[in-house]
């Protein structure tokens, strides 16, 4: 049988010689999507900014401009609706009600009683209250767990590699959860605790590459003591290339398959880290090795005194 | 990498063949075969969270101005009933204003006697020396009482306790359901209950806080006070709960519902629903007092604070039973009775977050996540197998077996599957050929290098060891801080994938590699076919 090789066998693509287009470039789409979040903002589900949201499912598809004319007629404050999935089902998003928690369920009860009464057949399928408190806490958790989750693995690969390493690491990071950021801020799609544990998920796997790409740099520094530090980039680069590409390939068609016929409510997950993969397999390559590079890694710069006399025989580039 | 020892092929063998029949009763659980399963395998089951089998969730929150004015009121009691004994101490009217409970002793010359006094009524919290309430003198006649910071924490400890045993015995009397009440963050209970939809019904249950007291109506009281709200000195002014106005009643609790032994909602001579409600004997024995004084005086069945019904005490109620009548439906009295039955919330309870999932969405949402596992699992498997051909089929058997390690490792921890935690499920799926890729990628390569068949298969596995290692290092530490920081579904989501670092390892190192040695072994191969 003969095997698909995405990747040919002897790779030898320049990739450091686009190195400062790359940066450029993200350094750009980084600010651009740190822009688009700070000014046009996340749209923040009930989970981060409080409020009420009930998910209904019609009999029929349902005309979403005549909806809300009916629960605005409720006066319950600015509902937002919006198709989910399908035509036949909707989501409709109250926001946070000023007395209290009492109110807050009269006003899921006056919702489901309109759908009862109009729509006949229609079924409620969730109805999420959450007050304003508890939305505080999850949103300043979540951003902590995302803050901590980033240094734990930046001093993880300080420890097992070297600062450079760390800092490169906590750099690429950073690129890939601005541009998540960004393409949440762009399509408005809503950010709930989902999708947390999805850019946490892009902490961890985003740096898979990395971690595998800095190995292989790791272990070519020691074994080519005499070789420049770009070539030597380089040549890491290509040796994990085809690695890099079948394991993103992997996951990208399980997650692909979970975005497009898994269950609506964890489509912004899905999607989160699909898009996390994607930037993630980008930035080990751009992001992660160029830092290096900055940072002053040379083939001689983790050697103790006296590795530094002794001459390596064995090896030569392949 | 020939020599892969017996013992460790049984080793292997049996960890394999463990997760597997773990798995099994939940795969399953809920179609035709699940009972001809026999008794005597394990029967660990994973749990369906409230997202996929639908329920209500509810987060309650105690609320500490409630909570601090409990503990005021209780320390009120206790001082007029301290200083009230012989010798007796003359004081002021006690004041409870600004959290704090002040009062004046009228006889200097029992100002000692009294601090003394008041020192008995406090309690040491922990081992620090701490008493629960500072005594102190103002103005050389003033004593003041103040909670301390230790003995509010200790309290409301005790509290959250109690109330969480409250306020599972209200939703689930029998203790049958599959119900989870549980204490979070010091002063919150989360209470998660599969199959109810409607959350109103279970926050009626819960919210009341059920303390019942039964008082004599103050009739000297003046109506035209009463109506503006103030009473005479030893009463106070209470709510009717139907709304018509308010009534005056004595502040002294002639018995009140701690003293209830059991409670249960039936019905009067003409058919409507009350509460019989039955008194352990301390409490028989005060009620019959009280009641043989006062007959033909009225008094009042408080709950909560307002007042359920005044009836007139017609003859003394002698046998520790009584009835509350007031105007209940069946409904309303039995949800009373179970309340009263449970006991009364120390402290009340606010909701602060409530979710409810219908069951159908739970049932589509399970279709539906199955669907795309099954379909994703199929789709990395093809492209595994024309990537690395029999190193593939190797990383496949690899990849079944890593799905049920995981379904048994959460069956046999009763860990709850969340809709989350079906993408984390996908996800690792995607993700836990990444150690197969890893070593086949570097076997590819050391036989480019020209090394021989199985150095290079040996040099493969040991060389990509590192790689793995670090990169499932990575995946721990974001998985360990979503579960840590994680509330419900994230956590969910995380536990799977913490599951999933560690089965992938297993069976993508120690599993494959076991495979390829004794397909080495036996077939002896001149070149790799990889």
């Amino acid at each position: 049988m003969k095997l698909l090789k995405l990747v040919p066998d002897h790779t030898n693509l320049d990739f450091m010689r686009w190195r400062n287009v790359a940066v450029v470039l993200s350094t750009v789409a980084t600010i651009v999507s740190l822009a688009f979040t700070f000014y046009r903002g996340l749209n923040l589900g009930v989970d981060f900014v409080g409020g009420q949201v009930v998910r209904v499912t019609f009999a029929q598809p349902v005309n979403v401009e005549q909806l809300r004319g009916q629960v605005d007629g409720l006066h319950l404050g600015e509902a937002s609706i919006q198709e989910f999935g399908s035509a036949k089902t909707v989501q409709i998003r109250l926001p946070k009600p000023s007395g209290g928690d009492a109110a807050a369920n009269v006003a899921a009860t006056q919702v489901k009683q309109l759908i009862a009464k109009d729509y006949p057949g229609a079924r409620v399928d969730s109805v999420d209250t959450v007050s304003g408190k508890v939305s505080e806490e999850l949103a300043e958790d979540s951003a902590k767990a995302i803050v901590f989750a980033m240094l734990g693995i930046a001093i993880y690969i300080w420890w097992r590699f070297e600062w450079q390493f760390g800092v490169g690491a906590l750099l690429t990071l950073a690129h890939d959860i601005a541009m998540t950021l960004g393409f949440f801020a762009f399509t408005r799609l809503q950010v709930d605790l989902n999708v947390v544990a999805a850019f946490l998920t892009i902490v961890g796997y985003s740096l898979n590459d990395t971690v595998v790409i800095y190995d292989r740099i790791r272990e070519n520094l020691r074994k080519y003591r005499k070789m420049a530090i770009l070539p030597l980039l380089n040549l890491s680069l290509n040796e994990t290339l085809a690695r890099t590409v079948v394991t993103s390939l992997t996951v990208l068609i399980a997650l692909g398959v979970l975005m497009l016929i898994g269950p609506e409510v964890i489509f912004g997950l899905a999607i989160a880290i699909f898009l996390g993969v994607l930037i993630g397999t980008y930035s080990s390559i751009y992001i992660s090795a160029p830092v290096l590079v900055w940072l002053g890694v040379q083939p001689d710069s983790f050697l103790k005194g006296d590795e530094k006399e002794s001459d390596d025989k064995e090896a030569q580039p392949a | 990498m020939l020599d892969f020892p017996k013992w460790k092929v049984w080793l292997v063998s049996i960890v394999v063949a463990i997760g597997v029949l773990l798995s099994i009763p939940s795969l399953i659980g809920g179609t035709p075969y699940a009972s001809s399963w026999p008794k005597w395998l394990p029967q660990y089951k994973i749990s369906l969270g409230l997202d996929l089998a639908g329920g209500s969730h509810l987060l309650l929150e105690a609320d500490a101005n409630d909570m601090q004015k409990q503990r005021l009121q209780s320390m009120e009691d206790s001082v007029s009933t301290e200083l009230r004994r012989d010798p007796k101490i003359d004081i002021g009217d006690i004041s409870t204003a600004g959290g704090r409970l002040s009062f004046m002793v009228r006889n200097p010359t029992q100002l000692d006697a009294a601090v003394e006094r008041m020192r008995t009524l406090t309690r040491p919290v922990g081992l620090t020396g701490n008493r629960d309430w500072d005594v102190g003198v103002v103005d050389s006649t003033r004593i003041v009482l103040s909670p301390t910071a230790d003995g509010t924490a200790r309290a409301l400890k005790d509290a959250m306790g109690v109330a969480r045993d409250v306020v599972r015995r209200r939703i689930d009397p029998g203790g049958t359901k599959e119900i989870t009440v549980v204490t979070e963050g010091g002063n919150r209970i989360l209470v998660q209950v599969p199959g109810v939809e409607d959350p109103d019904a279970l926050k009626k249950l819960i919210g009341q806080t059920a303390r019942l007291e039964f008082k004599l109506v103050d009739l000297t009281a003046n109506p035209t006070d009463v109506q503006q709200g103030r009473a005479p000195p030893g009463s106070q002014v209470l709510p009717m709960a139907d709304g018509s106005g308010a009534i005056a009643v004595k502040r002294r609790v002639m018995v009140s519902g701690d003293q209830l032994t059991d409670a249960s909602q039936q019905f009067d001579q003409d058919g409507r629903p009350d509460i019989n409600i039955k008194f352990n004997t301390a409490g028989a024995r005060r009620f019959a007092r009280t009641t043989q004084e006062n007959v033909g005086k009225p008094f009042a069945i408080i709950l909560d604070d307002k007042v359920l019904s005044a009836p007139n005490i017609n003859e003394p109620i002698l046998g520790g039973n009584a009835q509350i009548s007031g105007n209940f439906t069946v409904q309303s009295a039995h949800d009373l009775a179970v309340s009263l039955a449970s006991g009364k919330l120390p402290v009340k309870l606010n909701v602060i977050e409530e979710r409810s999932i219908g069951p159908d969405l739970g049932r589509d949402s399970i279709h539906k996540g199955v669907i795309a596992s099954l379909i994703g699992t199929v789709g990395v498997m093809i492209f595994m197998l024309v990537t690395y051909g029999r190193f593939g089929v190797y990383a496949n058997i690899a990849l079944i077996v890593n799905a049920f390690l995981i379904l048994g490792i959460m069956a046999m921890f009763n860990a709850t599957l969340t809709l989350p935690g079906i993408a984390g499920f996908i996800l690792t799926i995607g993700a836990a050929v990444d150690a197969n890729v890893l070593i086949n990628e570097r076997i590819r390569e050391e036989v480019r290098r020209g090394r021989r068949l199985i150095d290079a298969v040996e040099t493969g596995y040991r060389e990509a060891m590192h790689a793995i290692v670090d990169a499932n290092v990575t995946h721990v530490i974001s998985a360990s801080i979503m579960a840590y920081f994680g509330s419900g579904p994230v956590r969910g989501f995380a536990v799977v994938l913490l599951i999933g670092v560690v089965t992938s390892v297993f069976t993508a190192v120690y599993f494959t590699r076991m495979l390829v040695a004794l397909w080495i072994r036996r077939a002896r191969p001149r070149v790799l076919p990889i």
